[in-house]
């Protein structure tokens, strides 16, 4: 019986038909499933795709998220300034940002930007109620991406018998963002 | 046989006028309310049956007001008639399709004293009527000028065909036992046993044949969405296609009356519970078989129409011709 992948010769009087009824029956006495959204909050996993974070802190302008994004929605503006080191000696350069902003309305969630960035400076968050009535206001600038460090979930915990992740502590780096 | 004369109506108001408007406002009351939660029981039950909620929001509490929400939003849609279309004939079909039920709705009884109108050919005028509706979903069809609306008119009509016989046949089997047309009369034979029980293979039948006529899954070929869009309400919008549900919803409750009447005892109640009083009985054995009509659509896919055809005219009218033929026998053999 359980093979049987063709349409079926009867099988008694209609038994099947009855089968299904008390499949329709039973579910029925179960509890539906329906998370009833705008009143309870979905209970997203911590790595969901929701909106991209920027801790400024960790940036260092080195526009690699920038040119790996595939429609380019990221754009990274900064300046070079030089300050003379107190020991004396040559002056030092440093990158200092002026822009950093996410366009969410070009943005595919790829996530190849959180993956590439070498000082873990971006992240994702579950967040996903930022919808606008202006396609404009879907542009994020750094201030808004700082305020999404806040939503950034501890990573899960690793599966039993994996390997030990790289980083030494890897709660610190982002628990600092809070 | 305890018959009341009249209607309880009639002994609590005088003269003609005031006992008529108060009958059509209940009937038209029954027509407008039992069809709307009767839709809203088969919003909630298929979406259990599906592990879903259906609907919560309208009316605060588990979506109550949902339908009324429906029947708002069709009165403010725009009223198209197709360029093409036989205006008058488009226009009057919902009308057409949808008055039988109504009037279907007069001759069944609520209590022994509880009806508007006890006609003595009471399940004639029944079965004639409910196959009037059928001539709306053809008229709907014909004047859409719509290839869609067409298929699915003339689908229904062939569907009406080939199971108005099993349904009259089944009804018939009912009359013979009882041997009475009127829908009081049928009940009352039924005092010491519902017919449910001789006649539970007719039962079947007459169910069935009830889901077919009222082109309701799965048995919908009329409306089946993926081949032939809506059938004969492709082109209709608004107010017109409310009237087409209504008639639907109307269907199903006034079909499961006709079958609660037939078989289930319609007001009687179960030995033992007679403190319920009859109307709650006739309500709750609607309800009970609308759910029933409801659990089929969650359950089984859409037929296909030749299966459908077969399956009347092949199993479904001799089984009812032989069961009529027992029933015969064992009538002339218990006189």
């Amino acid at each position: 019986m359980a093979s049987d992948v063709r349409p079926q010769k009867e099988q008694g009087i209609g038994l099947g038909l009855l089968q299904g009824l008390a499949v329709t029956l039973r579910t029925m006495t179960k509890r539906a499933v329906t998370v009833q959204y705008p009143h309870v909050k979905p209970d997203l996993p911590a790595r969901s795709r929701g909106v991209i974070a920027l801790k400024e802190a960790n940036c260092t302008v080195c526009y690699k998220c920038s040119r790996e994004c595939p429609d380019w929605c990221i754009y990274i503006d900064a300046h070079k300034e030089t300050h003379e080191p107190a020991s004396g000696g040559r002056a030092r350069s440093a990158k200092i940002l002026d822009r950093f902003a996410i366009d969410f309305a070009l943005c595919m969630y790829c996530g190849i930007c959180v993956e590439v960035c070498p000082f873990d400076a971006l992240f994702w968050s579950p967040e996903f109620e930022y919808a606008e009535y202006d396609i404009n206001d879907m542009v994020h600038e750094r201030e808004r991406l700082e305020e999404w460090t806040y939503t950034v979930k501890p990573p899960p915990a690793l599966e039993e018998g994996a390997e030990a992740p790289p980083e030494d502590q890897p709660e610190d780096q982002i628990e600092a963002a809070s | 046989m305890i018959l009341a004369e009249t209607s309880a109506i009639d002994d609590l108001f005088s003269g003609y006028w005031l006992p008529l408007v108060i009958k059509a406002v209940l009937v038209l009351g029954i027509f407008l309310v039992v069809p709307l939660v009767v839709g809203y029981m088969e919003h909630k039950v298929l979406a259990h049956m599906q592990a879903r909620l259906g609907p919560m929001e309208a009316g605060q509490f588990h979506g109550w007001a949902q339908l009324m929400a429906d029947g708002a939003k069709f009165i403010q849609k725009e009223d198209i008639v197709p360029a093409a279309a036989d205006g008058p004939v488009f226009s009057i079909a919902p009308g057409v399709a949808l008055v039988p039920y109504l009037v279907v709705l007069v001759v069944i009884p609520f209590g022994s004293d509880l009806y508007a109108l006890n006609l003595d050919i009471g399940i004639f005028f029944v079965l004639a009527m409910s196959s009037i509706g059928v001539l709306g979903v053809l008229m709907a069809g014909w004047a859409s000028a719509n290839k869609f609306s067409l298929m699915g008119a003339l689908r229904a009509a062939a569907q009406l065909i080939a199971y108005e016989l099993p349904l009259v046949l089944a009804a018939a089997a009912a009359v013979m036992l009882a041997a009475s047309t009127s829908m009081i009369g049928l009940v009352e034979a039924q005092r010491t046993v519902w017919y449910i029980v001789p006649l539970f293979p007719l039962f079947i039948v007459f169910m069935m044949s009830a889901v077919a006529e009222l082109t309701r899954p799965p048995f919908d070929m009329p409306v089946a969405d993926s081949e032939i869009i809506f059938g004969a309400y492709t082109e209709y919008t608004g107010l017109k296609f409310a009237f087409f549900l209504l008639s639907e919803y109307g269907g199903i409750v006034v079909m499961s009356a006709v079958a609660s009447v037939l078989f289930l005892g319609g007001y009687l109640p179960l030995p033992g519970l007679s403190a319920i009083p009859g109307p709650l009985w006739m309500f709750g054995k609607i309800f009970a078989l609308a759910f029933i009509i409801v659990w089929l659509r969650a359950t089984f896919p859409r037929l296909r129409e030749d299966q459908l055809q077969r399956f009347a005219w092949i199993k479904l009218v001799p089984v009812t011709l032989v069961w009529i033929l027992g029933v015969g026998f064992v009538k002339v053999a218990m006189h």
